[in-house]
């Protein structure tokens, strides 16, 4: 073979490495766009770590062992990239959540109004002001509490699974996601209604 | 009104005294777990005979699942802003970056 057969079959390798990679890329970027964007809030940010994530994917390709489907695999790594950004920002001093949490009157008897669902869960998220509230409840969340509640119960990750991520124990992790939830329960109060005790 | 959930409150935080019975406070503890449905079968009998007697925790338990329901729905509604679509400019970015 000569060498410019050899460059025009290196090209078309090359050019059918790309396609392959943006097919990649098109084919999972929207998803992980959005996770990135749920963990990290603003869009900057996410772009950085759905690029960041794709580049580690593809230079770890080979330990993609098939264990799993393409996207779940990439899936983690985005994940694990956006708590690698948001453990490099700057620390804000977190919120406290306590006033978002159950009552006890001395006792420790719940302090709790009679709530009554009037209307069906469909209806009511069919309602843009009550997605707009849990949006908002959940974006408000202290970073602690708001990373393991969309680990959790939005990315589907296990306790286990979190808690690997987040370099922390399972018993840290059940903490924050009761608390996280019962803080996105309190927001979420003006939703229902309230009946007499 | 009122008057009858304090009084319902009092009754409780005698009843709580009682063997294999908890307070609202106790039964917080249990609240994920139960969900989970990893609660040892002992702990599981009190969470429940807890959940018979305790209106409040009962409305608490409620809005508290509906909370989570609607958390996981919202972001898995249709409507959200989300897949399918990556801006082309950084699909471009990536494969730049790659090279």
């Amino acid at each position: 073979m000569n060498s410019s057969v050899d460059t025009s079959q290196a090209i078309e390798n090359q050019d059918l490495r790309d396609t392959a990679l943006a097919d990649a890329v098109r084919e999972h970027g929207g998803a992980m766009l959005s996770v990135a964007r749920r963990l990290l809030g603003n869009e900057e940010d996410a772009r950085e770590c759905v690029q960041e994530g794709y580049l580690r994917a593809f230079s770890k390709a080979e330990s993609f062992e098939g264990r799993s489907s393409f996207r779940t695999w990439l899936h983690r790594i985005v994940v694990n990239t956006a708590l690698g950004i948001l453990r490099s920002r700057k620390r804000a001093p977190t919120q406290s959540i306590d006033d978002l949490l159950p009552e006890f009157d001395a006792e420790g008897c719940r302090i709790e109004p009679d709530w009554h669902f009037n209307e069906p869960l469909e209806r009511m998220l069919e309602r843009d002001d009550v997605r707009s509230l849990v949006r908002r409840s959940i974006d408000g969340l202290p970073d602690p509490y708001r990373t393991v509640l969309l680990l959790r119960d939005i990315e589907g990750f296990t306790t286990d699974e979190a808690a690997a991520m987040l370099e922390t124990n399972t018993g840290a992790i059940k903490t924050r996601l009761h608390r996280a939830r019962a803080a996105l329960k309190k927001q979420l109060e003006p939703l229902w209604a309230r009946g007499e005790l | 009104m009122k008057k009858d959930s304090a009084r319902m409150r009092k009754v409780k935080s005698v009843m709580a005294k009682l063997p294999m019975m908890l307070t609202c406070a106790e039964f917080e503890a249990f609240v994920l777990d139960h969900l989970e449905g990893t609660l040892p079968k002992r702990q599981r009998l009190i969470f429940r005979m807890h959940l018979k007697v305790c209106r409040d925790c009962r409305s608490y338990l409620a809005a508290y699942e509906r909370s989570v329901e609607l958390g996981k729905a919202v972001f898995q509604d249709p409507e959200s802003p989300v897949p399918g679509e990556v801006p082309e400019d950084l699909v471009k970015a990536i494969l730049a970056a790659k090279q």
